[in-house]
């Protein structure tokens, strides 16, 4: 019998991190007042059109269970449908590479764009490459990268970082846009207007040049097909293409979690994905290549599949659904504090709802600042509504507020003002009689109320409550007490 | 020990409590009773809304709706595989080449062709999809892709409604390319703004009796 | 029947007039209202907050409480709390190792309803001012709590009755399924972000004109009732409960 080898799941690196705690951040942020415009109109805009298309289709459940299930069954099979992948995409020519986390991916993807004698290379818009940090360690090794996504292109030139994970530029309105293509892109018209067409057009003649005089392009993919060793990229300008098609390199670079069973079950990817990303019946264009096609495209095309703390993600058995995001961002667009706070907030590549539990569980809880955010929500469970493969995000959030707080029993010695008052919460809400005891208590808050009737203030934690909202006077007498006294004594 | 012994372990390691996954269940749509007339004016109205442009002809007046949708064009690409009749009505004034093994076009020629013609293999009304597979009366990835007009065939025969429909006639392993309209981007306040990187303009002949 | 009042623990300190409002629609319908003593809280803020070994005490203590053969159905003012009972319960059970425990939270879990579901689905009641007598003379809106709307999928059911009220005006309120920024301790841990959702929530209401915003959930209406307060803003909070009570004989006051 062969040994099987258990490794031990490792946590990723890269830009995985909030970096100071979610409040903080937040804090800043909120006061970014042309941000929260940018966001509110972008974000209230998609929402109609998402709804709109959904509301379409009369099987849109059926899709949704359909997409929940084949992710799951993705993740409990993901060792046997990696190898299966692997088996077809080198039979047909592709080179599979593994990365156990960012600097090994970065390493080997430096390596294959070195033997290429190239010093340049073209990027389609890809998150994992984001994660890994990929452009700043090939800047290191002297080889340029130019993204020619449109939204990764402004943040590029901005020298900025992506907020969202389908349109990272989305913290920037049109003349912004503008203003940034003026001062950094090579040979723009100076009279550019901020008409996002003309915006669009600056950007295609700034990029045409590069896609087709370029050698090597790297991308993510949207999808790994095992059954038949296929790779898709789901886009819309036009520069996956061009990237895909064109170069005599491709190297891609992907998380192991996009692995799915059967080609078949794009039928149910390419419904879903579309519709919840931008609000479209399908995106103008996706690709799908199988290793290397002879006369047609590169002819030498790897893959890195990269683990990165995606194995940590999937040792959680309350938290590795979060492996089935598609990464089409409705959840981020219906989120009330992602509308509010922005993107960067959150610190990670990945925001919002799906970033609050994708970013610790693929670093551990107790990583920098990470732990602040499964705290960055209401649990209003509007993204859980809206996530088209039906990931819990509300309670996988609760439930890594649970991890949050175990680890934090380990290592604090002295009790926070929150742990007292949950400790003394659980006790006085243990039991009838303990609330009831503590209800005498009552009147006195009337006391504090005054003839106002109303307390505008209250002392530690519980200030953060009267910042914003008085708290009425308390009753007289608790419900129990009334019921003591008017139904049972009678 | 490799990175994928390493990261195969770690698998089985996150993994030890053996989840079961649930049978998958597929009560989605797998077939629809559309008749071929709503079948067309369904992807009509998904490709005008996609702002594409769509004629919807007969077999017999192929050659002269191509000569007139090309007629701007200095110069047209075609793969070998095409049909030579739908080209025969082209003007003297356009060059038509054909982009064949062993005579492929470079990028830069590509780049000074104004327009491509190609078939497709089958079409989705649901969404507006047009998918081209490569055979030769499609032609390789690249000439669909670089030259600014792509004017493309479909097949009445070859238009289904449902994306599940559409599957068992493709073939996967195929470089594939789904195209819904022409390129677009939403990255500038999500508001979608056509015509970036790939052509800006596509011209669909919708063709009965093919 | 018998039906056992699960009061919530907020409802019990804070806002006793909609317990007893709840008790009143009961008997009005003929049934027989019940108040398990033991009971003190659902739970939600420890769980909420990630101290599960903390709420298991509270959790235990709500089980036990309603783990008795002494009424038909358990229900309470809240989509909340019931929301907890139905699904975090077993769900913390399930944590923390507890087979058995789970198990008698889920027969617990579904006997027991909120208010409207109760109304609505088991009592038949299509019109509040016909069947219950309701009556309340003013404009309000209405404020579909999260919990309610999305984990218990109330759909209209607090609407429709709430139109139904004898004499009442319901206009209807602007970006009504935006949380209104409450989320329990959410509330004060990003106490900026709460209050910045709390402040548009705010607008919307005054938005409307209505005197009062009505809602299912006593804590959202305290925060939202909170924020109104603050800003010097007219309309005042009105709970569910307290609008179906009230009749032309004893009609709430504002």
């Amino acid at each position: 019998m062969t040994q099987v080898f258990l490794g031990m799941p490792a946590p990723g690196h890269g830009n995985l991190f909030e970096e100071e705690p979610f409040p903080q951040a937040a804090h800043r942020e909120l006061g970014n007042t042309q941000m929260r415009k940018n966001l509110r109109h972008a974000t209230h805009t998609i929402r109609d059109k998402r709804l709109k298309v959904v509301g379409e289709l009369p099987d849109w459940d059926d899709l949704r269970d359909s997409g929940s299930a084949i992710k799951n069954n993705a993740m409990a099979n993901i060792e046997e449908l990696l190898l299966q992948f692997e088996k077809n995409f080198t039979a047909r020519g592709g080179i599979v590479h593994w990365a156990r986390d960012a600097s090994e991916a970065n390493k080997i993807v430096t390596e294959l764009v070195k033997a290429t004698g190239s010093t340049e290379v073209v990027k389609v818009k890809s998150m994992a490459t984001q994660e890994i940090g990929l452009n700043e360690h090939l800047e290191t090794e002297g080889i340029e990268a130019f993204e020619t996504d449109l939204a990764e292109l402004i943040v590029q030139l901005g020298h900025d970082k992506p907020s969202h994970i389908l349109v990272p530029a989305i913290h920037k309105n049109r003349t912004q846009v503008r203003d940034i293509f003026l001062k950094e892109m090579p040979g723009v018209d100076p009279t550019l207007t901020d008409e996002p067409a003309k915006l669009a057009e600056a950007a295609r003649s700034h990029l045409r040049r590069k896609f087709l005089a370029s050698k090597v392009a790297i991308s993510g993919a949207n999808f790994a097909l095992a059954d038949t060793g296929t790779l898709g990229v789901v886009e819309s300008e036009g520069n996956g293409r061009m990237c895909l098609t064109l170069p005599e390199t491709l190297i891609t670079v992907m998380g192991i979690e996009k692995v799915l069973p059967q080609w078949e079950d794009l039928e149910v990817f390419m419904q879903l994905l579309p519709r919840s990303s931008t609000g479209e019946r399908m995106n103008p264009y996706t690709s799908l290549w199988t290793g290397v096609t002879e006369d047609d495209g590169p002819q030498n095309v790897h893959i890195v599949l990269l683990d990165n703390g995606r194995t940590r993600a999937l040792s959680d058995r309350f938290g590795r659904t979060a492996l089935n995001c598609i990464r089409c961002s409705a959840c981020m667009n219906v989120c009330p504090v992602y509308e509010r706070t922005g993107g960067h907030a959150y610190g990670s590549t990945y925001p919002g709802p799906i970033g609050a539990i994708l970013s610790p569980l693929m670093t551990g809880i107790e990583a920098e600042d990470n732990g602040s955010l499964p705290y960055a929500s209401s649990l209003c469970g509007a993204c859980y509504d809206a996530c088209p493969v039906k990931i819990n995000i509300p309670e996988i959030l609760v439930h890594l507020r649970g991890e949050d707080v175990d680890a934090k029993r380990e290592t604090h010695k002295l009790p926070t003002q929150m742990d007292l008052l949950m400790k003394g919460g659980s006790w006085a809400l243990g039991k009838g009689k303990n609330i009831g005891l503590l209800e005498k208590a009552l009147p006195l808050g009337r006391l504090m109320a005054g003839k106002d009737k109303k307390i505008k203030k209250l002392p530690g934690i519980a200030a953060g409550w009267t910042q914003s909202r008085d708290v009425p006077a308390p009753p007289n007498k608790s419900f129990r007490d009334w019921w003591s006294d008017e139904k049972e004594s009678k | 020990m490799s990175a994928k012994e390493e990261i195969l372990g770690r698998i089985r390691s996150a993994l030890s409590d053996a989840p079961v996954a649930e049978q998958t269940p597929r009560e989605y749509r797998k077939n629809s009773e559309m008749s071929e007339e709503e079948l067309i004016e369904m992807l009509v109205d998904r490709l005008i809304d996609y702002k594409a442009g769509v004629e919807v002809i007969e077999s017999a007046q192929i050659p002269e709706m191509v000569a007139a949708k090309l007629k701007d064009a200095n110069s047209v690409v075609y793969p070998h595989g095409l049909e030579q009749r739908w080209l025969s009505q082209l003007p003297t004034g356009i060059t038509a080449i054909a982009d064949a093994p062993g005579a492929r076009l470079s990028v830069a020629e590509l780049d000074q062709t104004s327009a491509v013609v190609t078939s497709s293999q089958v079409s989705i009304a649901e969404s507006g999809t047009i998918i081209l597979d490569g055979e030769p009366n499609q032609g390789r990835r690249a000439i669909s892709l670089v030259p600014d007009h792509h004017l493309c065939i479909v097949p009445v025969s070859s238009i289904v409604q449902l994306l599940p429909e559409a599957m068992p006639r493709l073939t996967i392993t195929r470089p594939l390319t789904w195209i819904s309209g022409p390129s677009a981007t939403s990255d500038i306040e999500l508001e979608r703004v056509e015509g970036v990187h790939g052509p800006r303009t596509l011209d669909v002949l919708l063709v009965r009796g093919l | 029947m018998r039906i056992a009042l699960f009061a919530t623990c907020i409802v019990d300190a804070m806002y006793p007039e909609t317990a007893k409002s709840t008790v009143k629609i009961l008997e009005r319908l003929g049934h027989e209202v019940v108040f398990p003593k033991a009971q003190a809280c659902c739970g939600q803020m420890h769980i909420n907050s990630g101290y599960m070994p903390e709420a298991l005490p509270v959790v235990e203590n709500h089980i036990n409480a309603f783990d008795t053969d002494d009424y038909d159905v358990a229900v309470a003012p809240s989509g909340s709390c019931v929301a907890s009972v139905k699904h975090q319960h077993p769900r913390l059970a399930e944590r923390l190792g507890k087979p058995e425990l789970k198990e008698r939270a889920v027969a617990v879990g579904k006997r027991t309803y909120e208010l409207s579901q109760l109304l609505v689905d088991v009592l038949g009641i299509t019109d509040a001012a016909q069947q219950l007598g309701s009556y309340l003379p003013e404009t309000i809106t209405y404020h579909p709590s999260c919990h309610g709307m999305r984990s218990l999928q109330l759909g209209d059911r607090q609407l429709d009755l709430l139109k139904t009220v004898g004499g009442i005006n319901v206009e209807v309120l602007p970006e009504a399924d935006q949380c209104c920024g409450f989320g329990g301790t959410f509330s004060i841990k990003n106490a900026d972000v709460s209050s910045a959702m709390l402040d548009d929530k705010v607008k919307n209401i005054c938005s409307t004109g209505a005197s009062a915003c009505a809602g299912g959930d006593a804590s959202c209406l305290m925060h939202i009732g909170g924020g109104l307060s603050r800003t010097g803003a007219k309309p005042k909070t009105l709970h569910l409960a307290d609008i179906l009570a009230s009749t032309m004989e004893e009609t709430v006051t504002l």
